[in-house]
């Protein structure tokens, strides 16, 4: 976490400027709406730029303030990436869920605990490591993809996921895709922190806009390799905790109350 | 020696060729010809139509893992400024219809195209059905003067090789 | 040393291009089973999301196991140099060789993406198991195939041992690195141990040498060869030395596993709670698998043929069982997120997975298994395989 922030041509571009360089790059550039620009960009980085190892982009939920009964989060991602909602699927069970609603609850004190589940864009994933093609591998800003181009669905990254967070694409999709996430039979799929959202400069994932949208605040996503970050300022005031931290994977999704 | 490679690649191809048309398209010299539409969008592709025809697959593969692995999202060579450009505007789409940009060529060659099973083959903001969305309406003055153009046989024999 | 003929098997009758027909019969159902799965997607199989690998990984992973075993008859041949064996080392390449291609062909066409092996053969993950198994598995074609060829021409002979123990170590690496798979995989706990690996390799041994001995009763009782009791007497009493490993191996295991308490759940549920694997543990792995055998096998019911043959077919099944357990009973035991909490959610988190096979998965796996017996059938009729005759005498001399 000492790393040191990159020169100075890196550090945060603002809006305007991100855009200018992008939109010289292409002339399609003027196609992009205006009301983009009022966009807060927290990490805006020069389309050309590839992700840099500088950020590792993360995860803080705080269990304590996700309302129980409330899936605004998951709503979020699926109508962002474009996955049927599992209630509207046919096949439930074979259904891709992205992120998910969790009740735990203590058999002896009866206490509930609601939180979100998804990839934990763990620093060592199993998933990257058991791959055989390296269709699943982690992105330089920290977040674990599918290669879909080179995924051959022998879904061994599912078997050794320890928290369930990938699924299985079961059935054509018909040309329901969004044209920012491209997502097919027979691939695997998992949460990608919204990373078309974040290479356009957004800086924030649908699930924490939604969850902030509706006032809980259970989400903070942001770079945990920026001191000054929020989400780094966050971690230090309040204690959290990695799911199955005895494996050691080193998780970008940090949970507090739980 | 020579002379006898190339006689025997072009009953190859010819074959080939005859054979990926027996679809139930017109055919014209025994083989069918793609409809090729012209882009909706802009004037010129970013290379020669020529070099495109013959090299699109490069540079879209090249593009796919700069995007996906690094995080590049520049517009040059990208599928989605493609399908942004080439969408049909009676179908939105570059590969719904047989006639779309897409699947024309590529029936008529032959070739499978695997982009679609995960790539939407619609414009960004694109409502099913409706080529033309508030990023492209301004283009619509431009359909009117383009027509559909068919590719002749030779300039695709010529690709095919 | 007296010599043996070896002769291809006719194969003209009726029965042979019966059994030929039949087998290919299967293996056209398991082709079709692959279109329909690749079709509509694995939709319309059993598994989901949370048996992600399902029946035919059971086939698969069996037929692969099952191979590297079958070739032990021409290992003891070749590399302990066990003159009784020779004759019968052929066959036992040849089978290998066609289990392996089954499991495989299996394996394969159960990927999500079949279409794009040639991804699996051009991109490699060197941290990943399944990378090393592709070079596995292709050595084992490899080194099997130059062993049956110095067995089968006379003028590369005197290679034929070094093949052979070149195949025999191969193989024991192969079958360390099936186990393997599950063994890295640090997310399930059934396979949280290193035993995996070493019960692999007696598996294979117990599956491959029942194997061999069906096919090798039926190629001869079929051909109207003669098969001698010495032979049959002996491979008896190294299938059970093989099963009773095997119960043994499976006692430790658990027993270990027993002794730690953070696999006490996932072993109460195998031993205990596991509904139809905990049947098919007790009933199908350890009864039908290895106590009825072991019982047939050492009692008076072993000396007759029709008895070994049916202790052959139990030892099959209860492979089979056993794979169905660790492979899908393994999943169907929820992962366990927060520990001593109940989960709930959408995603079945912190349910016992139920899973049904489905047709295409069933008929797929039986298509690995046709390909297998059909290709072994090919061989025996365009190879010289199977010696001309294997009765007492014969092999008797061999011995001296
Ligand atoms: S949570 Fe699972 S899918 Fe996500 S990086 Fe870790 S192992 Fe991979
Ligand atoms: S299913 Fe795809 S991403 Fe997962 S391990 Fe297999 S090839 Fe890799």
């Amino acid at each position: 976490m000492s790393e040191l922030k990159p020169m100075s041509d890196q550090t945060p571009a603002s809006p305007e400027r991100r855009r200018f360089v992008g939109g010289a790059a292409a002339a399609a550039g003027l196609a992009i709406a205006p009301g983009v620009m009022l966009h807060q960009v927290a990490h805006g980085r020069p389309e050309e730029q590839a992700a840099s190892s500088a950020v590792r982009w993360g995860m803080l939920v705080d269990a304590t303030k996700c309302a129980a009964g409330c899936d605004d989060c998951v709503t979020a991602c699926s109508t962002e990436n474009g996955w049927t909602p599992v209630a509207e699927s046919k096949h439930p069970k074979q259904a891709p869920q992205w992120i998910r609603k969790l009740e735990l609850q203590d058999p002896l004190t009866q206490v509930e605990t609601n939180l979100p589940m998804l990839c934990q864009h763990c620093a060592e994933p199993p998933c990257v490591d058991v791959c055989p093609t390296g269709a699943s591998f982690k992105r330089a800003d920290g977040i674990v993809l599918v290669n879909r181009h080179t995924c051959i669905g022998c879904r061994y990254c599912m078997m050794a996921c320890p928290y369930k967070a990938r699924s299985l694409v079961h059935e054509p999709l018909n040309d329901t895709q969004k044209p920012d996430v491209p997502r097919g039979i027979g691939c695997v799929e998992s949460c990608t922190l919204c990373v078309q959202k974040i290479d356009r400069g957004d800086g924030n994932t649908a699930c924490a806009e939604a969850c902030t949208a509706a006032g809980h605040n259970a989400l903070l996503f942001g770079d945990m390799n920026d001191p000054e970050s929020e989400i780094s300022k966050r971690l230090r005031e309040l204690p959290t905790k990695q799911v199955r931290a005895d494996l050691n994977l080193n998780l970008g999704v940090r949970y507090h109350g739980i | 020696m020579k002379r006898l490679l190339a006689l025997g690649a072009v009953v190859l191809t010819t074959a080939a060729l005859a054979w990926a048309g027996s679809d139930t398209q017109p055919k014209a010299g025994g083989a069918p010809m793609p409809v090729i539409q012209k882009a909706v969008k802009g004037e010129q592709c970013v290379e020669d139509t020529d070099y495109m025809r013959r090299n699109h697959m490069v540079l879209l593969d090249q593009h796919r893992d700069k995007t996906v692995i690094e995080g590049v999202r520049t517009k040059k060579y990208s599928l989605k400024e493609c399908i942004n450009c080439h969408a049909s505007e009676t179908t939105g789409s570059v590969a719904a219809a047989k006639d779309d940009f897409c699947v024309s060529c590529h029936s008529y060659a032959a070739v499978k195209i695997d982009c679609f099973e995960c790539h939407s083959t619609k414009p960004q903001g694109s409502i099913a059905m409706h080529s033309l969305n508030a990023e492209t309406a301004h283009y619509k003055h431009k359909l009117a003067a383009q027509a559909t153009s068919k590719v002749s046989v030779e300039e695709m024999a010529g690709v095919a090789q | 040393m007296a010599s043996i003929t070896f002769r291809e098997v006719e194969g003209s009758s009726l029965k042979y291009w019966l059994l030929f027909g039949g087998l290919g019969l299967f293996v056209l159902f398991g082709a079709l089973a692959w279109n329909t799965m690749h079709h509509y997607g694995h939709v319309v199989t059993g598994m989901d999301n949370q048996i992600v690998w399902g029946l035919p990984h059971v086939f698969a992973v069996f037929l692969i196991v099952a191979a590297s075993g079958a070739l032990n008859v021409a290992s003891i041949a070749s590399v302990f140099n066990k003159p009784m064996y020779k004759p019968l080392a052929p066959l036992s390449a040849i089978l290998s060789l066609a289990l392996m291609l089954g499991g495989l062909l299996v394996l394969v066409l159960d990927l999500g993406r079949s279409d794009r092996l040639i991804v699996a053969m051009t991109h490699f993950n060197f941290k990943s198991m399944f990378t090393w198994n592709v070079f596995l598995y292709s050595g084992f074609f490899g080194l099997v195939g130059i062993y049956l060829w110095t067995m089968l021409d006379r003028t590369v002979k005197s290679y034929s041992k070094a093949a052979g123990t070149a195949a025999f170590i191969w193989r024991l690496i192969l079958t360390t690195g099936t186990g393997s798979l599950f063994g890295f995989l640090i997310a399930r706990e059934l396979y949280g141990t290193a035993m995996l690996a070493p019960m692999f390799i007696i598996m294979s041994f117990a599956y491959g040498l029942a194997i061999y001995l069906m096919v090798l009763a039926a190629a001869y009782a079929w051909t109207g060869r003669t098969l001698g009791d010495a032979v049959m007497m002996r491979l008896k009493g190294l299938l059970v030395v093989f099963v009773a490993a095997v119960l043994y191996f499976v006692v430790v295991h658990h027993m270990t596993n027993l002794y730690f308490a953070k696999f006490h759940g996932v072993e109460a549920f195998i031993l205990r709670d596991g509904g139809i694997f905990t049947t098919l543990f007790w009933v199908g792995q350890i009864v039908i698998g290895c106590v009825a055998p072991l019982v047939i096998l050492l009692s008076g019911l072993g000396k007759q043929r029709t008895w070994i043959m049916v202790a052959c077919g139990l030892v099959i099944a209860g492979g089979m069982a056993q794979m169905y357990v660790t492979i899908i009973g393994a999943q169907a035991y929820p992962l366990d997120m927060f520990p001593g909490l109940i989960e709930n959610s959408s995603f079945y988190d912190g349910v016992v997975n139920s899973y049904t096979p489905s047709m295409p998965e069933l008929f797929l796996g039986l298509g690995g298994v046709a390909i297998a017996l059909l290709v072994t059938t090919f061989a025996i009729k365009v190879l010289r395989l199977l010696p001309a005759s294997l009765d007492d005498a014969t092999v008797a001399k061999l011995e001296h």
